[in-house]
């Protein structure tokens, strides 16, 4: 027979005070898991969503990032002639050739960092579709003009309408801003790429990126730039580059919240060990009381059990509230596979509220066995000789 | 009966919770004493940096080379007494990514002078010299990988492409604590014949500058900048600390998270501590009382209280402090080269000692409160 559940709860209620700091350190122990998984998720997501499934992105065989990567103009032309590349309406290729390169640049706040500036072909906004036009213009190709990511506008200086950046010998006017889905491109530069050569590396492209006809032609079009002995390159899809990126400090972050939170977490159930045990030794007199009326040893474990579970479920759930101000924050740090700025907002999944309340939920099993189990055992002669 | 021997009876009498919590203070203490090193180490990586020594790199930023040609003019400035260059290779060991560590060429016959804190023997050196394809490689490196002295480690070009195989001639170790021993460095001709090869011009990644007198570090820094301004190679020249420093911003508010983060694990033992302790004296209502009863005051009754709770942060401070003091002060645990070598410094032991005060203070407050107000009378009905 089951204890029925409202007499946890009243147990629970009946000591304010204790049940309060005990849920409040599970709180603290989830609110700290979930913000630091949505730091992580929040910066997989700006990198996994950018580029396209249609796109393919190459570089020079052996570059592991845009920085260390080059095209010569010759490659980028034998490129763009295959005929495997979608065309726009007047029959060029929709395809860009990219100067890549991380500028060092104040932020606002005066600490320095590698601002990514990419000068893109004309037709680089039919490659990414996805980038538009927020306020301002569009830069005009030789006018020394450029348009600044979102993600870059108020987070770096010069980066107003009308303001002036300055790259190597020139200055530039930046006369627009743009979004670009919430991707990678919102945290750069964007002029054309022939200016971009003439102020950094000399006429030298970093990547090229191209519109397949069709996302399902990428191994062929895969195989035939592998067998073409003029070109030495690398060729990915543009989606699966940019997801590539966000592994190493992804993977780091998740590390630390891991780490961290498992540390954290063992405290933590100590403490719910501490509760429950208070909880069972203060409560002998109602333990034997329930064995006496007739529920079986295993009903009071199983009551107990429940209890502690439930005690930190409210906790866990508490933290999850706690944590949902933090999603949309933004906030950037140098991504170390490409070298640049990264703007994204820390994102909090309805996937990483379940963990952080699965990982509650545990911590209160874990806290509750041991005090339940002795609950359970409690000797009822022992106990009413207590009364 | 003394006070001591109440305390310890008090402790051992719920023997289980008292561990739990002197074990959960730990970890928590343990946890913010690492969070709080990290980034200690983060925004110091300056500090080993020297002030006698100027960095001249690329205006534009660290991608960007300089021209191998500033060489001669940068060592016929005043003031300046020796003049080296590096530049970064960018080569992964085995698999991108995991493979990840810090290699770059310099030049052999200067940089060793101006670095004085790279440790190898005289033959180790001299082997190196004669080597064109021989590598130096910090110990922490060696051990990372598994190397072997002698060994010929293939490397995987990433801005030089194509395989690059190095013989490891030297071992270097630091003579200077904190400074880096996770690099593996090599011969400045290797990279120039790979540029000169593919069509390119003789170049510099950084120069490195011994100066006479660190005092005129900012007028040489701008005398350099100012002769290159209207080049196609503008530069930039800092001390090394500064230089180094500039690296710690790269991680933005980093600092700040792990700072949140700290906050929320003290707020969290806080809690469980105090917890803990009102449990303790909730039960003792009766014990108090008796205490009382016998003639005990108020105050003999808050020392007790108070004495309890600074044993249990007490101990829960040599777990926690003494852990993470024996995990990276004397293991020097740094997860395989993952993480940079950390060290608690005095400092931050002092802050842990302090949040374990405060935590014993706070959690001893509201016993304290209660059983001074408690009338003996109602607090003996409670027995019954």
């Amino acid at each position: 027979m089951k204890i029925p559940l409202i007499y946890n709860i009243r147990s629970l209620l009946r000591r304010p005070a204790t049940s309060l700091a005990t849920a409040l350190s599970i709180a603290f122990v989830v609110l700290t898991f979930v913000g630091m998984l949505a730091l992580a998720n929040g910066f997989q997501a700006a990198l996994v969503e950018t580029g396209r499934e249609d796109n393919v992105l190459v570089m020079r065989k052996g570059a592991d990032s845009e920085i260390s990567s080059s095209i010569t103009r010759e490659q980028a032309s034998i490129l763009r002639g295959y005929p495997e590349f979608a065309k726009l309406p007047d029959g060029r290729p929709i395809a860009t050739a990219d100067v890549y390169v991380v500028v060092a640049k104040p932020r606002v706040n005066g600490t320095e960092t590698h601002m990514p500036v990419r000068g893109v072909s004309p037709e680089a906004v039919a490659v990414r579709d996805e980038v538009k036009i927020t306020a301002g213009r569009m830069f005009e190709p030789g006018r020394g003009e450029v348009i600044v990511g979102r993600g870059m506008v108020g987070r770096m200086r010069d980066t107003a309408i009308g303001d002036k950046l300055r790259f190597g010998q020139q200055d530039f006017t930046v006369v627009g801003h743009f979004e670009a889905g919430g991707g990678a491109f919102e945290s750069e530069v964007w002029g054309d790429a022939e200016s971009m050569m003439a102020v950094f590396r000399g006429p030298v492209y970093q990547s090229m990126t191209l519109r397949l006809q069709d996302a399902s032609q990428f191994d062929a079009v895969k195989a035939r730039i592998d067998g073409d002995p003029r070109l030495s390159f690398d060729v990915k899809r543009e989606s699966q580059f940019f997801a590539d990126q966000s592994n190493l400090l992804s993977n780091v972050l998740k590390f630390i919240a891991f780490f961290v939170t498992t540390i954290m977490a063992i405290g933590a159930v100590f403490g719910a060990i501490n509760t429950m045990d208070a909880m069972v030794s203060g409560r002998g007199r109602e333990i034997a009381l329930l064995q006496t009326l007739g529920f079986r040893p295993r009903s009071v474990l199983v009551s107990f059990l429940i209890e502690a579970v439930f005690l930190a479920f409210v906790g866990g759930l508490f933290g999850c509230l706690l944590s949902l101000p933090i999603n949309g924050i933004q906030t950037s740090t140098t991504n170390w596979q490409s070298f640049g700025e990264l703007t994204f907002a820390f994102r909090i999944t309805p996937q990483i509220l379940l963990q952080g309340l699965a990982f509650a939920v545990v911590m209160g099993f874990l806290g509750g066995l041991l005090p339940a189990w002795r609950a359970s055992r409690q000797v009822v002669a022992t106990a009413l000789r207590k009364v | 009966m003394t006070r001591g021997t109440l305390i310890r009876a008090n402790l051992k009498r719920r023997l289980r919770r008292t561990v739990l919590t002197v074990l959960g203070l730990g970890v928590a203490l343990f946890l913010f004493v690492t969070l709080k090193t990290f980034l200690h180490t983060l925004t110091t990586l300056g500090d080993v940096g020297s002030e006698t020594r100027l960095i001249i790199s690329n205006k534009l930023g660290i991608v960007f080379d300089l021209p191998l040609a500033y060489r001669a003019r940068l060592s016929t400035m005043q003031g300046v007494d020796k003049v080296s260059y590096a530049t970064w290779f960018g080569a992964t060991y085995q698999e991108p990514g995991s493979g990840f560590f810090a290699n770059f060429a310099i030049d052999p016959d200067t940089y060793f002078a101006l670095y004085p804190e790279i440790v190898l023997t005289p033959e180790e050196k001299q082997a190196f010299m004669a080597d064109r394809t021989g590598a130096i490689v910090g110990v922490r490196l060696m051990e990372r990988f598994g190397w072997k002295l002698g060994q010929t480690v293939p490397l995987r070009g990433t801005i030089y492409p194509g395989e690059h195989r190095f013989t490891i001639r030297g071992v270097y170790h630091a003579g200077k604590k904190g400074f880096d021993q996770t690099s593996m460095m090599f011969h400045h001709r290797y990279v120039e014949e790979l540029v000169r090869a593919s069509g390119g011009g003789s170049t510099a990644g950084w120069y490195i500058l011994n100066l006479t007198d660190p005092q005129t570090a900012p007028g040489i820094a701008s005398a350099i900048d100012g002769l290159y301004e209207n080049s196609s190679s503008p530069t930039r020249s800092q001390t090394e600390k500064a230089f180094n420093l500039n690296f710690v911003g790269l991680y933005g508010n980093i600092g700040f998270f792990l700072n949140a983060i700290g906050m929320a694990v003290v707020f969290a033992i806080l809690l469980v501590a105090a917890n803990t302790m009102a449990m303790s004296a909730r039960e003792r209502f009766g014990e108090i009382a008796i205490l009382k009863t016998l003639g005990f005051t108020d105050a003999a009754v808050l020392r007790l209280v108070v004495a309890e709770a600074v044993v249990i942060c007490g101990l829960g401070l040599v777990v926690g402090l003494g852990g993470a003091l024996i995990a990276f002060n004397v293991v020097q645990f740094d997860m395989g080269g993952f993480i940079p070598g950390l060290s608690v410094t005095p400092g931050i032991a002092l802050v842990a000692i302090a949040i374990a005060l405060v935590i014993a203070t706070i959690s001893s407050l509201v016993p304290a409160w209660q059983s001074a107000r408690l009338q003996v009378v109602e607090a003996l009905r409670f027995v019954a």
